[in-house]
């Protein structure tokens, strides 16, 4: 008796299945529709085969991926974190500088301490956080010029290098196929780590704590514990961001993050994750940073002058923000 | 029975000496700039043997914090909103550059389009923030970055750079030996900010606003006109240090106002004004300036590096923001 009682009383609040999973889900499923709309374009465009293309597109994305997974979770926690690209500047020159003699192997195992260091690192801007209780946008703005400082201290000129294997990494085939290893590494990162978080307790207290703070602390929710555990795990995708930053440009450069800030912002909100907390997911953000990626491969394909495929990338980067900005304020209200 | 009432007393001294600071920020302040001072004096007689503590070094101090100044201006009366500007340096040097390019048909000319540059863009930023609501810093940082990529272009056009005599003056010379030129129009911003704060309208508007948006909403303000007014007054200031900039290095480039973003940010925290907005004030951010620009020939002559400044001004912004959290919040 009581479970179709149940079903009744969702069907007259009006929540079908199909259309609850419709409002959850919309805004990922049209992200992925206006990627796959682009590729049409992108292809007409091109004259090269289309494995040496999907090569360009994932060198160019892996890093912006990563970084915006990174901004993602931080910003669902209800924060947000503007040091993620100079934070990724010190990864890469401190990588570019060490890997440059090493051996694959030993490139690998460096990573693996590179990434430790980075999820201490944005551990620690969290616990600044939580402990002084200033908004997040004001440490981390703080942090973004230290770490900016900590690039410079570890290379002033663009230099190193890293192995050859360790850049196939990013910018090669798996084995004998044509998927690139890049798209594998983002989603084997994004199935491994993220979706068995989300549906445990610490993803489960993430979207609580940044839908409301107060809530969550009123459940039983440790708060504090949640917020450095966010940029802990955000410390992981950083980290991941500026290996990949790294293995695919091949060299160290102390301002080589600096864009990766604002496009990562850019990539949540149109990935769906609202600037207001507690709400979208990764994969959407994933497809996002696909599609700033490919819009502005198009611009110079279509033979635009480099720098104002940043101007119109920026332009773009600021029309999404406004947009979304808007949509979620008429949500809201 | 007569150790009670002291105890009190003093607690209640300590408490009002405490608020007394919290009130007036610039009395402490004003303390650390002497002190820093003196030890650029002491560190200077160390290296070179001369004193640091001259007229001439004064007024040079003056000199090379009037830019600061300005830019810090408009940074004051954003965050006072409870927002904050990064795209005061491109503004500035977007300003430079359209002055540089234009002051080929006429002083005037060239002045009023690196003003207008930067009303355009401070007004592209109020627009943003004010009408569609985008959190300021995004906002900024998508201007700044859009700036920045329009004059990489035209920087690598070939135009002739002038600039212009009256310009040149405005940012170098000093009138008397020790008067800057610039310091007096940073005087007349400084009073016209100051006292239009305390007394007009839009001032206490800005200070509400800040403290409490929806409030101040409900009071009859529009909110988003102060928000778009005040941005594009952060644009236009911003384009005035940036033309005093030029005056002062004779060289449009583009890393021109660079290092002014962090330090205008850092001179309005140290000034004691809120990053939560609606509480400080431009005096204490003039000292912040001045405490600045001291710290900077204190670490030219300690021969520190570029990444060592980022480090300290980036550290002092935190450590500095939290103690004005914990103080103003025992209260």
């Amino acid at each position: 008796m009581s479970a179709p009682a149940a079903t009744a009383s969702l069907e007259f609040r009006g929540a079908a299945p199909w259309r609850r999973n419709l409002r959850l889900h919309g805004w990922t499923i049209a992200v992925w529709l206006v990627l796959l709309a682009m590729v049409p374009y992108w292809r007409s465009l091109s004259e090269q085969n289309f494995k040496f293309d999907l090569q360009a597109l994932a060198i160019d994305a892996l890093p912006l991926c990563f970084a915006a997974m990174a901004q993602a979770i931080v910003v669902i926690s209800g924060g947000i974190d503007l040091s993620i690209g100079s934070l990724m500047g010190v990864i890469n020159v401190l990588a570019a500088r060490e890997m440059v003699d090493m051996s694959f192997r030993q490139a690998l195992a460096f990573s693996l301490v590179i990434i430790v260091l980075t999820m201490l690192a944005s551990a620690f801007t969290g616990l600044l956080i939580v402990l002084t209780r200033i908004p997040d946008i004001v440490v981390t703005l703080g942090m973004l010029f230290v770490w900016q400082g900590v690039a410079l201290w570890i290379m002033e000129i663009p230099g190193g290098g890293v192995p050859l294997e360790y850049s196939d990494l990013a910018i090669g085939d798996f084995r004998t196929s044509s998927i690139p290893n890049a798209a594998l590494i983002v989603f084997g990162a994004w199935l491994l780590i993220w979706v068995p978080l989300r549906w445990l307790r610490p993803g489960l207290s993430l979207y609580a704590v940044g839908s409301n703070r107060s809530s969550a602390y009123l459940s039983g929710i440790n708060v504090a514990r949640t917020r450095v555990g966010a940029y802990f795990l955000a410390g992981l995708f950083t980290g991941l961001a500026g290996l990949a930053l790294t293995a695919s440009s091949g060299i160290g450069d102390p301002n080589s993050g600096t864009t990766y800030t604002l496009n990562s912002v850019a990539a949540v909100v149109l990935g769906g994750v609202s600037l207001l907390g507690g709400v979208g997911g990764l994969i959407g953000v994933i497809a996002a940073a696909c599609v700033l990626t490919l819009s502005k491969i198009v611009l110079l394909l279509r033979g635009t002058d480099p720098n104002y495929a940043n101007v119109y990338q920026g332009a773009l980067i600021i029309l999404v923000v406004v947009i979304g900005g808007l949509l979620t304020r008429k949500t809201r209200s | 029975m007569t150790a009670v009432p002291e105890t009190v007393d003093r607690e209640n001294r300590l408490r009002a000496a405490q608020r007394f600071l919290v009130d007036n920020p610039v009395v402490v302040l004003v303390g650390i700039l002497v002190l820093l001072f003196v030890l650029t004096d002491i560190v200077n007689r160390g290296e070179t043997g001369e004193p640091f503590i001259t007229w001439n070094q004064l007024s040079t101090t003056l000199l090379v914090a009037a830019p600061l100044g300005m830019i810090a201006a408009g940074q004051t009366l954003v965050m006072l909103t409870g927002g904050v500007d990064l795209s005061v340096s491109f503004t500035a040097t977007a300003a430079a550059f359209a002055m540089s390019w234009q002051a080929n048909n006429g002083t005037v000319e060239g002045i009023v389009a690196g003003l207008l540059v930067g009303l355009g863009i401070g007004l592209v930023n109020g627009i943003g923030v004010g009408i569609f609501s985008v959190n300021p810093l995004i906002m900024t940082l998508g201007t700044s970055s859009v700036t920045f990529g329009l004059l990489s272009i035209y920087a690598g056009r070939a135009f002739e750079k002038v600039v212009p005599d009256f310009v040149a003056t405005l940012g170098s010379d000093r009138f008397f030996d020790y008067l800057p030129a610039n310091l007096i129009l940073w005087a007349l911003v400084a009073a016209a900010i100051i006292l239009g704060l305390r007394y007009t309208g839009y001032g206490r508007m800005l200070y509400a606003v800040g403290d409490n948006a929806v409030a101040a909403r409900l009071a009859g303000v529009r909110v988003w006109q102060v928000l778009v007014a005040v941005y594009a007054l952060c644009g236009l200031f911003s384009a005035f240090g940036g033309l005093l900039l030029v005056g002062f290095t004779n060289n449009p480039d583009l890393g021109l106002a660079s290092p002014y973003l962090l330090q205008s940010v850092a001179a309005v925290v140290i000034g004691g004004t809120s990053i939560f907005g609606g509480w400080g004030s431009y005096s204490g951010t003039i000292v912040g300036v001045l405490i600045l620009t001291v710290l900077g020939s204190l670490l030219t002559l300690l021969n520190a590096e570029e990444w060592q400044r980022q480090v300290i001004y980036g550290g002092i912004i935190i450590i500095l923001t939290a103690i004005y959290a914990r103080v103003s919040g025992s209260e």
